[in-house]
């Protein structure tokens, strides 16, 4: 009997899905019929490398992953532009924004997540953008070569590769942060005031611990008004203050939903023909912004759909580095540490160095690596390791070149 | 490259002759003088680094006085040396001449020495002049005055090649002596037998074919032990004795008492009956046998009766003055014979003649025409010091030695300068443990200035001549020490001008009414000390006077051997047995203090560091104070090795690093010489050595005091280095090490800082807030290292833990060397590592070519060396002085014993 095969939709053309069909077409090519929605109008593209293309060092073709073609050659049906609006989980129907209804046996949901939105006055005026996709930063580099100044609201990741990349652009950028500390998601406040040196040394003004009082401005942005009353002048303002898990479609389809996406250790949403992965998701009160632990998910996730359905998904530590050229930097698990941890910690202030290692007992927990982070993924394998480090404990933080030359000695 | 000039070596008595020279640019070069008889060319490794002490750093340029408020300043020349001469006038006026003393050195020149006796003996009229030579030979005098009727040594280095039988008595001749030793090395290798003597299994017992480790002070029991074992067996020269000898009876019924037979001295001296019967055969085999003793046998209560003892085994055997054959006294300075010779010892007068004899007092104040003469023999160094705390003494002129840290309870002396009314200090360095209490400071020339003669163990008189301008306003001690005869009215008798005149003076000494009393009513005495023709040296045979060994006859010919004829200085002709009665030092260890104290040098350092301390290469071999003991001590006394304890005596207390280096016996702590307040905190080894004294020489008894050993807590340890002195006097504990472009300093403390950044940032003096400091710290195990970068060189680093698990500073210090620091390099300051493994060459073995113990281990494994020849082949370590040579020994066969095991 030729029996069809059975089908899978998946909603989101973003890394987090495209990973888990590429994994799922390792683990069984022939498996499933698979159509894919998207709502931006190309391939698949590395979300991440959206910094650099901000900043002129790479061009938008250098940071595709899969081309359109690419999905033809494997007989998956690709919608471009084309988000799905709406979920019939009764009748297992997907439908599109230009009305195509795609049946399923399986829906994989990788929606990712959208910018957090600055409540306050004004913030509908032009020339107030998010950094998310490519078309934000082609409003960027746009902006960029007709106005001077720009101010970018949030020193986080996003944020400080936004206002590096408006600067290298020309402009005069303001980073706007409501903490004293740069990346305080990331790093302690000594590896943050190196930070912050750097910045100020590449020609950004930076006002820390300023709150976003107000969007001043006529007929487009001219302004930001902070609380303490005083203004930043700005043509082009970026809100780079975090994301939220995109789950307003699945929210109308009666999915179970908290702040993302509730998930199970495989990936499996409350809905068994239903799982989703990436930054919509939810897994055991934790949500997602970073690339290692998506990664994970879409091959667990990529298993189960395989129906090799032996893995579990496990949060692990994951690792931050910044995508600023000439700023190394790099932060690791518990890097802040707290009762009954002990720190490591090297200065190098001239070379811009700063190193701190948290541990505890003899585990390491946590890293923040600023201007040398050469040995980061080490760290991180011995922290998800949970390796034993205590023979190593004078050596540790100079790296695993010092701790291998002694073959373990202490 | 200038003329090089030929002068002598300013460290141990082995008198080595030395070519040294300045180039243009001011670089002073030395090498080991051919043509000389004591070296042949060679050098040891002190000697090979003198250029390197000769900077002017430290030293004394300009006379100073100390002011109310304690602090020194400068003054002029006919200032101080009106002050030094009217305090000493003020009080031989009011409490008479024995209330002045001076206390000189083995470091003096024989002119120095013979003008400051003079002035003391027969001017002031006081015997109070004594010196450092006290401390290490009186005892060896002693013994060859009772045994010869003279201070003589018989023999000479050549008997050393010539011996079949080498007995090293208390003496670690490989690390004191290297010169000598390596002739005893190549004696060995023609086939001479190499016995030691010492309870210490030392660097010398390495190449020994037996060594005895005696147990302290026993050293009169194996020698009585010998004698009767020598005297049973019929092994004498019966003629010998009966024509030269007196005694013997005597001699041999108390060495009988104590030792009536071998098993009763094996058992008296701690050692296998085997061993000391193998020695007892060997002594009795060997016709040319050469007894080398040092300080092991001087530096004892019963001192002089060990050189006796010994002494009366060589006289029953006839061994005496012959080649290959003798009793060899092997000095620790190099003049400490001349010293003897002019007479700068309390109990001597001058050109070996006797204070208490009428007769020799008649002789030279007839030849002196001078004022007055003492009449009793003056006080011995530890006496004097007594003198001086109880206010007998009030004025003291301390001339090139150091009391303060060598003599024995250094503490009471300290006191004791505290109290003296009037101190005077002639001297080449400004900050010494001694010097700080004086309230005159002089300034002195120091070697490769000063011109003059030395005298060397083997009686060989050889020329120290300048070859550097005198520095600053420094000025030779025999100036100085007219100048202010002149100032106490004594014109007459002080008028030199040059040393030459001096030395002539002294010559003409010698040989004045040096004969048999005859018919003219004259007062003589016949002396062996002659020095013949050199009464008529004119100035240019002065210049160019070539070594020789005295006496010298009226045709200037020096003579190798003394009392080879058999005739004796005693008045009858005849030698004496010495009966000695064994008796074990006087202060014996008990439940408070259980463990004997002995003390002694290193290889690369010599008496209180003033000079060796500035040298780099010096530095390297053993770079801290230490107390070396048996690790069962050790577990008893709670302390371990690595960590710091306290030495504590009856007299006072020292700090230094524990060690086993396996050299001491259970029961046994040796703890170096050298170290003092310039270069540790707490580390002078004088402070706790008892005040005991040998009844007939006055030598201490430095090696014999118990002590016990406590731990010293400290909450961390570190180490640092600056480019500057860093001030480190506020520290529990720490130790001066000079490097080639630093100074290094290892330390400890009580107390952990609060915040280890600020201490340290204070501590160095790094003030500006931008400075390139680099720092790592990891506060749960106390560990806090810092580092301090200045114009891309590496200016000062500090590095701590709660824990003596220091880094290696090996590369940190090579770091001083260079213009500038690398990125890499930077990366692995503060592990104090280069990145890359395998680089650290390890703690340096051979100072001369720098090598360290890792490179030497790792060629022996991997080349498989063998023997120390190939070492040096491959490697050059050992090549040049050859001290090293036992410690290469020592890793070859540690190497195979890892490899076996």
């Amino acid at each position: 009997m030729n029996r069809p095969r059975p089908r899978l939709v998946v909603i989101g053309n973003g890394m987090a899905g495209m990973r888990t069909v590429e994994e799922l077409l390792q683990l069984a090519p022939d498996l499933y019929d698979i159509t894919v929605f998207g709502a931006e109008p190309y391939g698949n593209y590395n979300r991440i490398l959206l910094s650099l293309l901000l900043s002129g060092e790479k061009q938008a073709d250098e940071i595709m992953l899969n081309e359109p073609a690419w999905y033809a050659e494997r007989g998956i049906e690709l919608h471009r532009g084309d988000p799905v609006v709406s979920v019939d989980r009764a009748r297992r129907v997907v439908r599109s924004r230009d009305g195509i209804e795609r049946a399923y046996d399986r829906l994989l949901i990788a929606t990712g997540s959208r910018p957090a939105m600055l409540k306050v006055p004004g913030n509908e005026l032009p020339g107030i953008v998010s950094f998310r996709n490519i078309d934000d930063v082609e409003h960027m580099v746009a902006s960029a070569g007709r106005h001077r100044r720009a101010a970018v609201i949030g020193g986080g990741l996003l944020g400080i590769e936004a206002a590096n990349g408006l600067s290298r652009r020309g402009m005069q950028v303001t980073l706007i942060h409501r903490s004293h500390v740069l990346l305080n998601q990331q790093l302690d406040g000594d590896a943050a005031k190196l930070l912050a040196r750097n910045l100020e040394g590449r020609g950004l003004a930076l006002r820390l611990g300023a709150e976003t009082a107000a969007f001043e401005g006529k007929d487009r942005i001219e302004r930001v008004r902070l609380a303490d009353g005083s203004c930043v002048e700005a043509d082009l303002v970026v809100i780079a203050i975090g994301v939220q898990p995109d789950i307003a479609l699945m929210q109308e389809s009666g999915i179970y939903c908290e702040r993302g996406i509730v998930v199970d250790d495989t990936l499996q949403t409350y809905d068994p023909s239903i799982y989703a992965v990436g930054e919509c998701v939810q897994h055991r009160q934790l949500t997602f912004g970073l690339v290692a632990p998506v990664w994970e998910q879409a091959n667990v996730c990529a298993a189960h759909l395989a129906r090799f359905g032996h893995r579990r998904y496990r949060t692990g530590q994951t690792a931050t580095r910044l995508k600023v050229t000439g700023i190394d930097l790099y932060s690791a698990g518990d890097f802040m540490g707290g009762a009954g941890t002990e720190d490591l910690v090297m200065r190098d202030p001239r070379r811009g160095i700063y190193k701190r290692l948290v541990l505890d007992g003899p585990r390491l927990v946590g890293a923040v690596l600023y201007g040398d982070a050469r040995d980061g993924s080490w760290y991180v394998d011995l922290i998800n390791h949970r390796t034993d480090v205590a023979r190593w404990r004078d050596r540790l933080l100079f790296g695993q070149a010092y701790c291998q030359a002694t073959g373990g000695q202490p | 490259m200038s003329a090089r000039v030929a002068t002598t070596c300013p460290y141990c008595g082995v008198g080595c002759g030395v070519l040294a020279g300045v180039d243009a640019l001011g670089t002073v070069s030395v090498a080991g003088d051919p043509s000389h008889g004591s070296n042949h060319g060679r050098l040891c490794v002190k000697g090979a680094a003198l250029a390197e002490t000769v900077d002017l750093q430290g030293r004394l340029l300009h006379p100073k006085l100390r002011g109310p408020d304690g602090a020194f300043f400068r003054t002029g020349w006919d200032d101080a040396l009106d002050r030094v001469a009217d305090g000493f006038r003020r009080v031989i006026e009011q409490h008479g001449p024995d209330a002045v003393a001076f206390y000189v050195s083995g470091q003096l020149l024989t002119e120095d020495y013979y003008v400051v006796n003079k002035l003391a003996k027969g001017y002031l009229g006081t015997a109070n002049i004594d010196t450092n030579s006290r401390l290490c030979m009186s005892s060896a005098v002693a013994g060859h005055k009772r045994a010869f009727g003279e201070d003589l040594v018989p023999g000479c280095y050549e008997d050393i090649d010539r011996a079949e039988l080498i007995v090293l008595v208390g003496s670690n001749t490989a690390w004191c002596h290297p010169v000598v030793f390596q002739r005893i090395a190549a004696a060995k290798e023609a086939g001479a037998r190499v016995v030691v003597i010492d309870p210490r299994f030392t660097a010398t017992c390495e190449s020994a074919d037996l060594h005895l480790p005696v147990k302290p002070g026993t050293d009169v029991w194996l020698f009585n032990g010998l004698l009767s074992f020598l005297f049973q067996h019929g092994v004498m020269d019966a003629s010998f004795v009966d024509a030269h000898t007196l005694g013997l009876a005597q001699a041999l019924a108390a060495a009988e008492n104590d030792a009536p037979e071998p098993a009763v001295v094996a058992k008296a001296c701690g050692v296998q009956l085997s061993d000391l019967l193998a020695f007892y055969r060997l002594f009795a085999r060997c016709e040319k046998t050469v007894t080398l003793f040092s300080q092991g046998v001087n530096q004892s209560s019963s001192g002089t009766d060990k050189v006796n003892s010994l002494i009366n085994c060589h006289l029953l055997t006839g061994r005496i003055g012959k080649p290959g054959a003798g009793p060899f006294s092997i000095t620790g300075q190099p003049n400490a014979m001349g010293g003897r010779e002019v007479g700068g010892l309390a109990n001597m007068l001058a050109a070996h003649m006797e204070l208490h004899d009428p007769v020799h007092r008649d002789i030279v104040q007839s030849f002196w025409a001078s004022p007055r003469m003492a009449s009793q023999p003056g006080l011995k160094a530890v006496a004097l010091f007594d003198a001086v705390l109880e206010g007998e003494v009030k004025a003291l002129w301390i001339m090139g030695t150091n009391p303060v840290v060598s003599l024995p309870d250094a503490d009471r002396v300290k006191r004791a300068l505290n109290a003296c009314e009037f101190v005077v200090c002639s001297d080449i360095i400004e900050r010494t443990d001694t010097n700080v209490h004086a309230h005159v400071l002089l300034p002195a020339l120091g070697w490769g200035e000063k011109d003059g003669t030395v005298t060397s163990s083997e009686r060989r008189i050889s020329r120290q001549r300048p070859f550097l301008p005198a520095p600053g306003e420094a000025r030779a001690d025999w100036r100085i020490v007219c100048d202010v005869a002149k100032r106490l009215g004594f014109v007459e008798g002080f008028e030199f001008e040059t040393p030459q005149q001096i030395f002539v003076e002294h010559a003409r000494l010698t040989s004045f009414r040096n004969h048999e009393a005859c018919d003219d009513g004259l007062p003589a005495a016949p002396r062996v000390l002659n020095l013949g023709s050199m009464s008529a040296l004119t100035p240019q045979g002065y210049a160019n006077l070539a070594p020789v060994q005295w006496p010298v006859n009226e045709h200037g010919e020096g003579t190798q051997r003394v009392l080879s004829d058999g005739r004796f200085a005693h008045p009858d002709g005849r030698a004496r047995f010495v009966a000695t009665k064994a008796r074990a030092p006087v202060h014996a260890p008990d439940a408070e203090f259980p463990l004997v104290l002995n003390t002694g040098r290193v290889r690369d350092h010599w008496h209180t560091m003033t000079r060796t301390g500035k040298s780099p290469r010096l530095a390297g071999h053993i770079s801290e104070p230490y107390i070396d003991m048996h690790p069962h001590d050790a577990l008893r006394s709670g302390v371990r090795e690595g960590e710091l304890a306290r030495v504590q005596s009856r007299w006072g207390a020292m700090v230094a690093r524990v060690r086993h280096g396996g050299d001491v016996l259970a029961g046994h702590v040796f703890v170096p010489i050298h170290w003092n307040d310039q270069f540790a905190s707490d580390a002078r080894v004088g402070g706790v050595v008892n005040p005991v004294v040998d009844p007939v020489s006055g030598e201490p008894e430095f090696k014999h005091t118990p002590v016990r050993i406590e731990p010293f807590p400290v909450r961390w340890y570190g180490f640092a280095f600056g480019r500057r002195f860093l001030p480190a006097s506020e520290l529990s504990y720490w130790t001066l090490i000079q490097g080639e472009r630093f100074f290094r300093y290892e330390l400890a403390h009580r107390e952990r800082p609060g915040d280890c950044g600020a201490w340290a940032r204070a501590w160095l003096g790094v003030n500006d807030p931008d400075a390139d400091w680099l720092e790592y710290e990891d506060r749960t195990t106390g560990v806090y290292r810092a580092v301090h970068v200045l114009d891309d060189r590496i200016d000062a680093c500090v590095f701590l833990s709660s824990r003596p698990d220091l880094p290696s500073r090996q590369w940190l210090s090579s770091l001083f060397a260079r213009e500038r620091l690398e990125d890499i390099d930077r990366a692995g300051l503060l592990i104090g590592e280069p990145p890359g493994a395998g680089v650290d060459t390890g703690p340096v073995v051979c100072s001369c070519f720098g090598v360290g113990r890792n490179t030497i281990c790792e060629a022996i494994r991997k080349e498989g060396l063998d023997t120390t020849a190939k070492i040096t082949a491959t490697l050059r370590a050992g090549g040049n002085c050859g001290s090293c040579v036992p410690e290469l020994q020592r890793l070859i066969a540690e190497s195979r014993a890892a490899t076996e095991a």
